[in-house]
């Protein structure tokens, strides 16, 4: 067997129908191993209109979006709303093992190609399908966006600055917990049908999949009555309890401390002693018995008195210095780290977390993220790059479903292909 | 009443504390696998800690984070520290079919239980390694945890405002990201090993999963040299896009509109007033230019209104628009009710009534089946007897000798 049929997913085939909420579902199946076909409308999927973009040239080809969330994919186009376009799509269905879908609810059945149909005659499928709320319920026809599904799952309400609106993540994140909540889904159906060969449909809410991400945030109306706030760069821990800041400006950044009591008090006192060894403790911090202070018992009044001439001293010192100290002397205080310092992550680059991914037509070699684990049997790579507007057109079409070229021709100029 | 359930057959054993190994085995166990959470009253797993708890005052099971994250599972009490300990936790590599941990790497091999060991108890398991920052590397020792991994990751640089602090995002986010790798690689480890008998050993990076969630932005500054960092609420690709105030203390509503028909929409819904007619708003382009103006504008209709008003005068009207949800908008929040997000569960100390979570998937032949995270070593008798077929003799005297602790 070669290398590649032992990758995890390789004998499976998806058809991946997702506008951007749903990319990167097929995006992970096919990071592992599985045969994904990106099916998009003729002329390619409004998304690719979204930016940033390859060298800032606006190009639906050249979308980075497109890009991150589309590896892995070979892309074939086809109109669905036809009737020539959904007997082909239903072609392929009959050998696909998986769907997965991103329209509106009820629009795939509308152009019977919904799941009970697809059963039909492919009991096996798995149709995934992933919706801003659900398949049903009273918001299931309600339109979303990145910070739609955000707020109404709960988590933008606790980020940001009290005294500013609420604030969502600034690299939309609800599309990649979608698609990657939809392929725990989907695959938990997969190995159900590997014990009895049934299909099943998956329905994946991004309400529910933003709402799981909101942590015990419901835990404190249904138990206290009381709302999760946001505490910008300090830690909201319920109101009985005071809010340590976590994030702290440094000469060059940013660095992320907490004020520690009790069993880790001495982790405090350690950085108490590096501010004395550079003269920058005060009296009153260095008469605080850190291990024998209880958490709940400070007082935010104490808390931010202590506080104070530490971001003093922090201001004063690089990370690398803040770093190499804390190391030495047991001090919990790490970096916080921006993109750039994500790509030049010596220990990323150890792990060899970095994919060349060759982008022939536009003359590139691009550093992609790669997969996050290995596997001393199968482990997954990107198998290549976002596919082009219907690059395997004539792959599918004609060596697969053995249509000719004239065919093929004659569905493009009717706009099926 | 049985329903048949997805994974009903997998064994699976959880030695993981905190989130993230607890949420991806919280899937697999939701849907029929058998987890057996391996704990010790010794070294308690920080969700059980942490409050707030069910009755207001603290008590190790009661807490929702431990709650929220370790439905369906079996707890066995065993202590590791004890030499016996280990010899239990052997049978438990030989039943089962997959060993998640989440340690500092080398904890395992500090055990006797390194890969190849385990091979030797069991040839066929899968082992989950799914560590921090990956079994080897510069930093594979760095202690870390939830809200230090989501700085180091990156998150932080790009939540908040450009002329403020970076700003936290509440829960200690690469927990949410990394489960999913987990669990995914679990669920592929499984097929792979039906295909061809084989199982393997995946060891996975909590920092590499969650870099994964920023893809776009890595991209772009591989390509283009941009680091990105903190917009507000601001979107490329939309205006006006934002969290507006509305009537009542803290309440918001999210806006955002891409299209031209979009926008032609919202002038409708807020009543054609006259500033929607001036060029500096005609389009995206230009509307992102004033865009300080147009966000000022709309909040001044916003706020006449509730939140949830905004919500369905601009939804009725095809509007993407939602409510920023509170804790307590989101216990009744309609839609979730609808789903069942929420969960009321019986449990063992707290009662019928305790809040559990369940998944934003649910499969239509196979549903989960929730049940109540268990209380601490609760059943430790059950998976030495029923699940190890451990003689009541050899229960006793290893229980005797403080091994179930």
């Amino acid at each position: 067997m070669s290398t590649e049929n032992q990758m995890a997913l390789a004998p499976y085939r998806v058809l991946d129908l997702t506008d951007k909420n749903g990319w990167m579902a097929g995006k992970m199946l096919g990071d592992l191993g599985a045969d994904v076909i990106k099916i998009e409308k003729p002329g390619g999927d409004p998304d690719r209109k979204i930016g940033p973009f390859y060298h800032d040239i606006s190009d639906p080809e050249k979308s980075l979006l497109w890009f991150a969330y589309n590896t892995s994919k070979r892309g074939i186009t086809l109109d669905i709303t036809t009737v020539e376009g959904a007997d082909i799509f239903k072609k392929l269905a009959k050998k696909a093992h998986f769907i997965i879908e991103s329209f509106r609810p009820g629009y795939l059945s509308e152009l019977y190609l919904g799941y009970s149909e697809i059963s039909n005659f492919n009991p096996g499928i798995i149709m995934t399908s992933i919706t801003p709320f659900g398949q049903t319920g009273p918001y299931k026809n309600f339109k979303a966006s990145d910070i739609v599904s955000l707020a109404m799952g709960g988590v933008m309400y606790h980020m940001g600055d009290p005294d500013r609106p609420p604030v969502r993540f600034s690299v939309e994140q609800t599309y990649a917990q979608a698609g990657a909540q939809a392929v725990v889904g989907t695959l938990i159906a997969h190995y159900y049908r590997l014990r009895t060969g049934n299909g099943q449909h998956v329905d994946v809410s991004m309400q529910e999949a933003i709402a799981f991400v909101a942590y015990m945030s419901p835990a404190y109306w249904e138990l206290e009555k009381d709302v999760f706030l946001r505490a910008g760069a300090k830690m909201f821990r319920g109101r009985d309890l005071p809010m340590r800041q976590i994030i702290y400006p440094c000469k060059d950044g940013y660095v992320c401390w907490q004020f520690l009591t009790s069993v880790q008090g001495d982790k405090t006192k350690a950085l108490v002693d590096l501010m004395d060894s550079h003269g920058m403790a005060p009296e009153f911090l260095k008469e605080v018995d850190f291990m024998s202070l209880n958490f709940e018992d400070v007082r935010q009044e104490d808390l931010e008195k202590w506080e104070e001439p530490i971001a003093r001293f922090f201001l004063m010192h690089t990370r690398e210095t803040l770093g190499q100290e804390a190391k030495k002397r047991g001090i919990l205080l790490f970096p916080i780290n921006d993109i750039k310092d994500i790509v030049k992550s010596p220990q990323l680059s150890f792990r060899q977390f970095w994919q060349t991914v060759e982008h022939p037509e536009i003359g590139a070699s691009i550093t992609y993220p790669g997969i996050c684990w290995h596997s001393n049997e199968s482990t997954p790579r990107i198998g290549c790059r976002a596919p082009l507007v219907g690059e395997h057109n004539e792959h599918i079409y004609i060596d697969e479903l053995g249509l000719s070229k004239d065919d093929l021709d004659s569905l493009s100029r009717k706009g099926i292909i | 009443m049985s329903i048949e359930q997805a994974l009903q057959g997998v064994k699976v054993i959880d030695l993981a504390w905190a989130l993230t190994g607890p949420i991806a085995t919280k899937c697999l166990a939701d849907f029929g696998a058998t987890v057996v959470k391996v704990e010790s009253s010794a070294k308690l797993d920080i969700c059980r800690v942490s409050g707030p708890y069910h009755g207001g005052k603290p008590d190790i099971d009661t807490p929702p984070h431990f709650l929220f994250y370790n439905t369906s599972k079996y707890s066995m009490a065993l202590n590791l520290k004890h030499p016996k300990g280990l010899l239990v936790l052997k049978k438990l590599i030989r039943w089962a079919d997959v060993m998640v941990e989440s340690f500092t790497p080398k904890v395992l091999e500090k055990w006797g239980l390194e890969y190849k060991a385990l091979k030797c108890i069991n040839p066929n398991i899968i082992v989950i390694r799914a560590s921090v920052q990956g079994q080897e590397g510069p930093q594979a020792q760095a202690v870390s945890y939830g809200p230090i991994l989501t700085g180091l990751a990156g998150f932080y640089s790009t939540v908040g405002w450009p002329d403020r602090l970076p700003s936290t995002t509440g829960e200690p986010y690469t927990d949410w990201v990394a489960p999913w790798y987990v669990a995914a690689a679990t669920l592929a480890a499984l097929d792979y090993r039906k295909r061809t008998g084989k199982g393997q050993q995946i060891d996975l990076s909590q920092l590499e999963a969650a870099a994964s969630f920023l893809s776009p932005a890595i991209l772009d500054y591989v390509i283009n040299g941009r680091i990105k960092g903190r917009e507000g609420n601001r979107c490329s690709y939309a205006a006006p896009h934002g969290a507006y105030r509305c009537q009542g203390h803290d309440r918001w509503c999210v806006i955002a509109v891409t299209s031209d028909d979009e926008w032609e929409a919202f002038c409708n819904v807020i009543g054609n007033s006259e500033w929607t007619r001036n060029a500096e708003f005609a389009t995206l382009e230009a509307r992102k230019k004033n865009e300080d103006e147009l966000n000022k504008l709309v909040e001044e209709w916003t706020s006449s209104f509730s939140a949830e008003e905004v919500m369905n005068l601009m939804q009725a009207a095809g509007i993407p628009a939602g409510v920023v949800e509170n804790s307590r908008d989101l216990v009744e929040d309609h839609q979730l009710n609808h789903r069942g997000f929420l969960v009321r569960l019986n449990h063992q100390k707290i009662g019928p009534n305790a809040l559990h979570e369940s998944l934003s998937f649910r499969l239509s032949k196979t549903p989960h089946q929730l049940r109540a995270a268990p209380t601490l070593g609760r059943d430790t008798e059950y998976v030495c007897s029923e699940l190890l077929g451990m003689p009541t003799e050899e229960f006793i005297e290893l229980f005797n000798e403080g091994v179930f602790k």
